[in-house]
């Protein structure tokens, strides 16, 4: 059933969907259409879920926590500082191996203060052990929180969905909703083999000396293996109920592409179409969509990027001291794997708009040049 | 009171470069704000010696506002920003303006313990029962069974009685106004400036567009006369029968002793320790 909705939409109907138990959370703007979308849904009894909203972004997660550890299935939304805030909660979660899904609003950190799309907020939580969603679409938002559950509680690791600020969180798209009964056949309840029960007592979260910790690390890292695996698995699944694939990386027109442009979030929807632009100006020019950063699917991009001869990376990011995220990823995924060089850029920093001439301005620089460099600030009045 | 012409009230604003404000026609942001500029006028208190502290909603929006030293700090954690400052510089005013979510819920924590150590600071809690900001979801102090965004059907949650919760956490001065009482509210903020300790001023407000507009009262001036009509000055409570005050939201200053101040004591602690280190080097340098 095809309805129109915004982006923050898609994530509540994506929750409903998945028949979350229990949703816990904090009021951050642009987040909070995704939970008072949900609060409706909960009190009109289109979901039986339980719907608290705690006193902050850190008791949010705390209460998805103690709720995923009974075995409920439980979700949470928020933004920026928020997620910051949360950060002790999301190392707890996935070290707890608990398979909660969560929303992340990509907005900018303050100081000074910002609503606006940037992805550090989320980018800062990649080594927490959650795995990592960049959605570019509504439909994207909404598939990935049920894909999000289905793979979580497989791999028993926490699943984070994040997505720009405005340029999704407030557009309006067309989403395609999928039958619950087709979701429900999709998505069997929650039933974890270790969980919270009177009658068969267990313990969560005791001292762990270094006899064991390096091992729950293993695990950890085992199961963000095996998740490469299922994300395409259950991708597969997926489709054959909506006839939509999900894949860790999207790339398009790659194939014969002499620089592929790499992207995420929204970005990459643009460049889709500036791609298609500078085909018809006869430039053999890809995009390569990251949609997945953890599990990081370097196999799949190394695949993917082989034939090439350049590769230029956006980022609406930046680690400060060094250079965009997602340009240091892809740099250390290539490391003696291929020689192809590599050019760094920025743009769309704290919600500045990445218009499709900009991005075409970034091919033809990198078409152009001869040196790669690590990090070109696109934009930047100085 | 004095009558003070616009013209006070703008040398304290930044209206030149900060105006038009964010608040909604029919907010009580920006009476409880002329209070306050009146009190510091009358107090005569230099706005170089005056910080600002804010945390995020409506109400911490002030500070961006107004021509003293501003912080615009996270959601939650003014008061917390406000006792390092305090600590650096004892000397300042510090006044701390916050909402109902921000010192409540996220900020709680901060609020009892700036009480408890009873650090110096004005602590100014625009009480509008809802986060604005956000679109109107439930907060601490959502009366129970009123609607928000997050609770359709009625918050079955209970309140926090915010000047009650201050004062038994150890707060040195505790009132409570409304942006009705607009004199009497700068009176108090007058006393709550000079007052040694830590003060926790509650302001009851409106907000007529979030919070009216879900619980079908969308006039100001009738929340405004809510106010004058259920409130109590705390003088009256003696003279009053039981019936009177039943259901009535007290005002005034409900509490004000005198106790030590926590930057004060810790001063004491430095000078105390500074002359025992005095007299040892003197000693030390009379023996040899």
């Amino acid at each position: 059933m095809k309805k129109t909705m915004m982006g923050n939409y898609a994530a509540s109907w994506g929750a409903q969907l998945s028949r979350v138990q229990v949703i816990a959370a904090y009021p951050i703007t642009p987040q909070t259409l995704i939970v008072e979308k949900l609060s409706e849904i909960v009190a009109n009894g289109e979901l039986d879920a339980e719907f608290i909203k705690v006193e902050s972004e850190h008791s949010a997660m705390s209460a998805c926590i103690g709720a995923s550890a009974t075995g409920a299935r439980a979700y949470t939304a928020t933004s920026a500082q928020g997620l910051a805030l949360m950060h002790e909660m999301l190392h707890w979660a996935a070290l707890a191996r608990l398979p909660i899904v969560l929303t992340n609003v990509n907005r900018a950190m303050a100081p000074g203060w910002s609503i606006w799309a940037d992805q550090n907020d989320s980018l800062s939580q990649r080594d927490t052990g959650l795995m990592h969603i960049f959605a570019s679409s509504s439909q994207d938002i909404l598939d990935s929180t049920i894909l999000g559950y289905k793979v979580s509680e497989q791999v028993l690791l926490p699943t984070l969905i994040s997505f720009d600020a405005f340029f999704l969180s407030h557009t309006v798209e067309v989403v395609d909703m999928p039958l619950i009964e087709d979701v429900d056949k999709f998505l069997p309840p929650y039933n974890p083999e270790y969980k919270l029960d009177v009658n068969d007592p267990r313990s969560f979260g005791a001292l762990t000396s270094e006899e064991h910790y390096y091992e729950f690390r293993y695990k950890m890292q085992k199961a963000m293996e095996d998740a490469i695996g299922l994300i395409k698995k259950e991708g597969r699944e997926y489709e054959k109920l909506t006839s939509r694939y999900y894949d860790l990386i999207h790339p398009y027109r790659c194939e014969d592409a002499d620089l592929i442009l790499v992207t995420s979030g929204t970005i990459a929807e643009t460049t889709n179409v500036a791609v298609d632009e500078l085909r018809e100006e006869g430039k053999k020019v890809g995009n390569l969509r990251i949609r997945v950063i953890r599990p990081y699917p370097k196999q799949d991009i190394l695949k993917a990027i082989k034939n090439c001869s350049k590769i230029a990376v956006i980022d609406r990011n930046i680690s400060c001291g060094y250079h965009g995220i997602f340009a240091q990823e892809l740099k250390s995924a290539l490391y003696n794997e291929t020689d192809i060089p590599v050019w760094g850029y920025l743009a769309g920093i704290g919600g500045r708009d990445v218009k499709i001439e900009n991005i075409k301005e970034i091919s033809d620089e990198t078409l152009k040049s001869k040196e790669p460099e690590d990090m070109i600030m696109k934009g930047v009045k100085v | 009171m004095k009558n003070i012409p616009q013209k006070v009230i703008h040398q304290y604003l930044r209206h030149q470069k900060k105006f038009p404000h964010v608040w909604c026609a029919g907010c009580g942001n920006g009476i409880i704000l002329g209070d306050l500029l009146r009190a510091i006028y009358n107090l005569g208190i230099k706005k170089d010696n005056i910080a600002m502290v804010s945390g995020i909603g409506c109400s911490s929006r002030m500070p961006v506002y107004v021509d003293f030293n501003t912080l615009h700090t996270t959601h939650g954690r003014a008061i917390a920003f406000a006792t390092g400052l305090k600590f650096a510089k004892p000397e300042m005013h510090v006044i701390v303006i916050t909402g109902d979510g921000d010192a409540a819920a996220i900020g709680g924590n901060h609020l009892i313990h700036a009480a408890r150590r009873n650090i110096d600071l004005t602590i100014i809690i625009i009480n509008n029962s809802i986060y604005g900001m956000t679109g109107g979801q439930y907060s601490p102090t959502t009366p129970t069974g009123k609607k928000a965004t997050t609770a359709p059907y009625g918050s079955i949650e209970p309140t926090f009685d915010l000047c009650e919760l201050s004062r038994c956490a150890g707060a040195s001065f505790v009132a409570r106004s409304t942006a009705y009482h607009t004199i009497e509210t700068r009176k108090i903020f007058e006393k709550a400036i000079l007052k040694k300790g830590c003060s926790v001023i509650e302001v009851i407000s409106q907000c007529p567009v979030v919070y009216g507009r879900l619980n079908n009262i969308t006039s100001p001036v009738k929340m405004l006369e809510w106010q004058r009509d259920n409130t109590i000055p705390v003088s009256a409570i003696s003279k009053l029968p039981a019936e009177k005050i039943k259901g009535k939201i007290v005002r005034g200053i409900i509490h004000d002793v005198d106790k030590p101040e926590f930057t004060e004591e810790y001063d004491k602690l430095v000078k105390q320790f500074e002359k025992q280190s005095d007299n040892y080097k003197n000693n030390t340098k009379n023996n040899s």
